[in-house]
């Protein structure tokens, strides 16, 4: 026996921060990377006294989330109250969603390799973040950082129907970008803000008996996604095989040791003691509401893949690139609307300049300092042949850094090739008056010999001859 | 006559009128706790300097013809459970001593926008929690009628520096019973208004879904006053109800003629009930009936498991509310402690007492993992059964009347150590908090040995005009709200 006679089942379960300006519950901002503590309140603090005041973007951004996963989105749902201590949460609870999600119901198709699997979605519901701890601060002292406290999450949850850590790491990519295209969230696994807890359980192939779950915590990059759930498969059908039973647990992702150990057991898992929240009435969604938020919502990226492909004919490769930004795939379209031209060969100044000049620069899409127009201008004049395909990409390189327009740059340049055949011509001719013993030898059979007068001839025309242009002229003259 | 002895309203007027200043009045007050309350034990914190610049605020509004209102200049004091910035709030708990509040409560920003100069932070069971003030951390808040008995609680400091004339109004929380118990034992008038009615914002919770600030004074129309002034719809609070209060005043005393007044057979049969207290709400309701009211016999059949549920919800509501005192923002924390887990135990066993941590043990275990459905939700349900009976006898009757506490004040000491007779002094007061209703607790009576007696009137949801015109009419035709505590000079 050994892994591949065992089916894992894996269930995630997502914390996605939602991009409202201010906290969940009080008016704080809800920025990151301010000084500690800046971005508090009373409410925020669990100062006594305090009550919870809902900000109502975190609904409406919480339901696009529910109707771009095809969720129901119940028209009553109940906050409950969480509780356990624990220096970062100021309350001594956190308030959260038990009975009642806001969302159910819902389903995120994926690729895998059999073809697309529609992985259902069991519940999104609403929370609000607690602070962070801050440990060997110096003095032997642990600090608290309640900036993120309150800070509007969505958690979402999958059912089990995840059969590798691969596809795994495909539900997280899939779920990342739709949140991202929602405009709601920003992706961040490193920054914490998209967080990613996994249930794996692995059963022998046929069964339809569930193993015993394990949950795995601590993941924080598409990476250790699947290192951490290989590891976890590993781990329990070494266990099964040797004999022993896998333990309900939760276990924390080491990722420098590329492992995970027990965190604590089923005896020492918390008793949440849930009931409803008693400072805030059910969260009731008026008529029309959701209809309202759902035409809002933008194109998603499995729809926009497959326009990519299908109107623009664009391979996958290159539609799979470009719409897994959707700033970039927004840019995208804008350029190929004023170019016009092949998209194919857009596609690549995006997949190869652009995207080299944004890395090598370190450049934000939003801040670019050029306009689709422009980026099209150049386009247009590569393809009449007013510019080489190499000095393009100079005009390109230095549009990308002054936004000046291309043409003024490859006037200054001196890069616009000739395109006058009268001029080219005239230097053919002088070329070749001045060359006699290399005519006589093309003539004689020495092709190679026209390699030589093209660059006689392009030297002449100090670099700016249409090389098109010069080889017909050449051809001509010689005869050929 | 000697200002304290005026009631809010009476002082109002000779505030605007000019014959009085709020500085005199602040100093009278200042003069009288000086004088009183190291017998009666009523407040925690006396804000000297802050009344008195508050009071000359209050004058200069006056002069300069911008007075803020009736009670503008009129001196009061807080239960020591509102936020008040700046100033110690100690919700009566050994945990929060020393903290200073960072903000002022919605009721307490409403006072000061009403001009009433804050006298200070009185007494109170810890967190609200008892009947009796005794749990409080600091000392136990005697009754001015009998200093060697108690002034019921959870409001005690409030109900007893009202009745001792300290102050001419009080502000209380009541969450079974806690304003209208001690309004009925130092005979003074009680008001707990609907829930959501008025803001919880700035008030340390005890149980979420049952408290609601009130107004404690020497008679009913300051009760309307004082309610007026702190009936505003709040954003900051998601369960104050969107609803402007109407003028309390307006047809206060437009008499009782006509109404139906419920009688609940479940409240009088009570065993343990006191003989004169029975007789004197007796009388009291026959009082009402010659004043032009019709008697009702009402049932109200679940009142019977109204302790029970009250005892589930209210433990599992606080035991998490109280989970923020963990010694880490604010408030006491335990020195000498090596791990987080020890700072944490330490902090609550020092912080807290011995009925808080009862209730706190109570309420976690109602709300734990397969006890959940057989306690807490059970008490929920419950609690929807004695709601449908209110519900059910608002159909035929206008208000309902019965006794506020089931005796008159008790000794000091005599029940503090048997939490079920404790628990048992506010049987006719918890089933209004479980339903949300509005309940008011007016004098109707004393005893031979001169303790008060009070009638307590309940009302449908917003009604709170009604049972204040209910009560405007009995004690109209009676002169308990003139009586005062035989204290001496101090």
């Amino acid at each position: 026996m050994s892994v591949s006679d065992f089916q894992p089942v894996i269930g995630l379960e997502v914390h996605a921060q939602l991009l409202t300006r201010s906290k969940i519950f009080c008016g704080c901002s809800t920025e990151f990377g301010a000084p500690p503590n800046a971005h508090t309140c009373a409410v925020c603090l669990g100062m006594p006294g305090v009550l919870p005041v809902l900000n109502e973007k975190v609904v409406e951004y919480a339901v696009r989330v529910g109707r771009a996963l095809e969720c129901r989105i119940n028209p009553v749902s109940i906050w409950a109250r969480k509780n356990y201590f624990y220096p970062d949460l100021p309350k001594g609870y956190q308030i959260s969603q038990y009975d009642q999600p806001l969302c159910e119901h819902g389903v995120l198709e994926i690729d895998t390799e059999d073809g697309p699997r529609r992985v259902r979605i069991r519940r999104i519901h609403l929370e609000e973040d607690a602070g962070k701890n801050v440990h060997d601060a110096g003095g032997g002292e642990s600090l608290v950082d309640l900036n993120r406290s309150g800070v509007p999450l969505v958690e979402i949850v999958s059912e089990p129907d995840i059969r590798s850590s691969t596809e795994a790491a495909e539900y997280l990519k899939a779920l990342r970008d739709v949140l991202v295209y929602l405009g709601v969230n920003d992706g961040n696994l490193e920054e914490g803000s998209f967080r990613c807890d996994a249930n794996v359980s692995v059963m022998r192939k046929g069964s339809s008996q569930y193993g015993q779950r394990v949950e795995l915590k601590n993941i924080n990059s598409f990476r250790f996604v699947q290192k951490a759930i290989d590891y976890e498969i590993g781990r329990q059908v070494e266990l099964i095989e040797s004999g022993g039973k896998v333990a309900q647990e939760t276990r924390l992702f080491d990722a420098v040791r590329g492992e995970t150990r027990s965190m604590r057991s089923k005896e020492e898992a918390h008793d949440y003691r849930y009931f409803p929240e008693p400072d805030l009435p059910p969260l009731r969604i008026p008529e029309g509401y959701v209809e309202r938020i759902e035409r809002a919502l933008p194109e998603l990226p499995r729809a926009r893949l497959h326009r990519f492909t299908a109107s623009y004919g664009l391979p996958a490769y290159d539609a799979k690139i470009l719409v897994g930004d959707r700033a970039l795939a927004d840019l995208f379209e804008k350029v190929q609307s004023a170019y016009g031209g092949p998209a194919k060969k857009l596609a690549n100044w995006f997949t190869g300049e652009l995207l080299r000049l944004l890395k090598e620069e370190n450049a934000e899409l939003g801040a670019l300092r050029f306009s689709p127009e422009q980026f099209a201008g150049l386009l247009k004049m590569v393809d009449a042949g007013e510019l080489s395909n190499n000095a393009g990409k100079d005009v390109f390189a230095e549009m990308f850094r002054s936004g000046r327009p291309p043409g003024d740059i490859a006037r200054e340049r001196g890069l616009v090739q000739v395109q006058d055949s009268g001029a080219v011509e005239a230097a053919v001719d002088a070329v070749l008056a001045a060359n006699p013993g290399e005519v006589e030898k093309y003539r004689a059979g020495k092709k190679q010999v026209f390699g030589f007068l093209v660059g006689q001839v392009m030297k002449a025309m100090k670099g700016k001859g249409n090389p098109a242009l010069v080889n017909a002229a050449l051809k001509a003259k010689l005869g050929d | 006559m000697e200002l304290t002895e005026l009631s809010m309203l009476a002082l109002g007027e000779k505030l605007g009128s000019g014959e009085a200043s709020s500085v005199e009045a602040v100093r009278a007050s200042l003069d009288r706790i000086e004088r009183l309350d190291g017998k009666v034990k009523a407040f925690l914190h006396v804000d000297r300097a802050g009344a008195l610049v508050q009071a000359e605020a209050a004058d200069r509004r006056r002069k300069d013809g911008r007075r803020a209102g009736p009670l503008d200049g009129v001196p009061v004091g807080l239960k020591d459970l509102f936020l008040t910035e700046g100033l110690p709030t100690t919700a009566g708990s050994r945990i929060l001593e020393g903290f200073i509040a960072p903000y002022d409560g919605t009721v307490v920003k409403l006072l000061r926008a009403a001009g009433t100069p804050i006298l200070g932070k009185l007494n109170m069971d810890e967190f609200a929690m008892g009947s009796s003030t005794e749990n409080s951390a600091y000392f136990p808040t005697r009754n001015p009628w009998n200093l060697e008995t108690s002034p019921g609680g959870s409001s005690g400091g409030s109900a007893a520096a009202v009745a001792a004339r300290m102050v001419y109004g009080a502000l209380g929380t009541d969450t079974g019973g806690s304003i209208r118990q001690p309004a009925a034992l130092t005979g003074t008038v009680g008001l707990k208004p609907t829930y959501g009615r008025v803001s919880r914002f700035g008030v340390v919770a005890f149980a979420s879904s049952l408290d609601q600030v009130g107004p404690m004074t020497r008679n009913v129309r300051d009760c309307a006053a004082l309610l007026q002034a702190i009936a505003v719809p709040d954003p900051c609070d998601s369960t104050s109800a969107p609803l402007k209060a109407p003028d309390y005043l307006a047809e206060i005393e437009a008499g009782v003629k006509g109404m139906r007044l419920g009688l609940p057979r479940e409240y009088l049969e009570l065993p343990g009930m006191d003989a004169e207290v029975r007789a004197a709400v007796e009388g009291a309701t026959r009082a009402l009936e010659r004043l032009g009211a019709t008697l009702v016999p009402v049932s109200l059949p679940h009142t019977r498991y109204a302790l029970a549920t009250y005892y589930l919800v209210a433990p599992a509501e606080a035991s998490s509310n109280l989970a923020r005192y963990d010694g880490v923002r604010y408030g006491l924390r335990a020195g000498d402690v090596k791990n987080l887990l020890a700072m944490y135990g330490r902090t609550r066993d020092q912080g807290f007492g011995l009925e808080v941590k009862r209730r706190i043990m109570l309420g976690t275990y109602a709300l734990s993992a397969g006890y959940y459905d057989a306690y807490y939700l059970k008490a929920q349900k419950v609690r929807t059964l004695i709601k449908q009976d209110f519900v059910e006898a608002f159909r035929s009757v206008d208000a309902v009347l019965a006794p506020t506490s089931p005796t008159p004040a008790f000794r000091i000491g005599e029940k503090v150590s048997d939490p079920l007779a404790m628990y048992l002094n506010d049987v006719f007061t918890l089933p209004c908090n479980l339903a949300g209703l509005p309940g008011l607790s007016l004098p109707c009576g004393f005893t031979r040995a001169g303790l008060p007696i009070g009638l307590q009137i309940l009302g449908r949801p917003w009604d709170e005009a009604r049972v204040l015109r209910i009560a405007r009419a009995f004690e109209r035709e009676h002169d308990f709200d003139r009586r005062s505590p035989p204290l001496g000079a101090g």
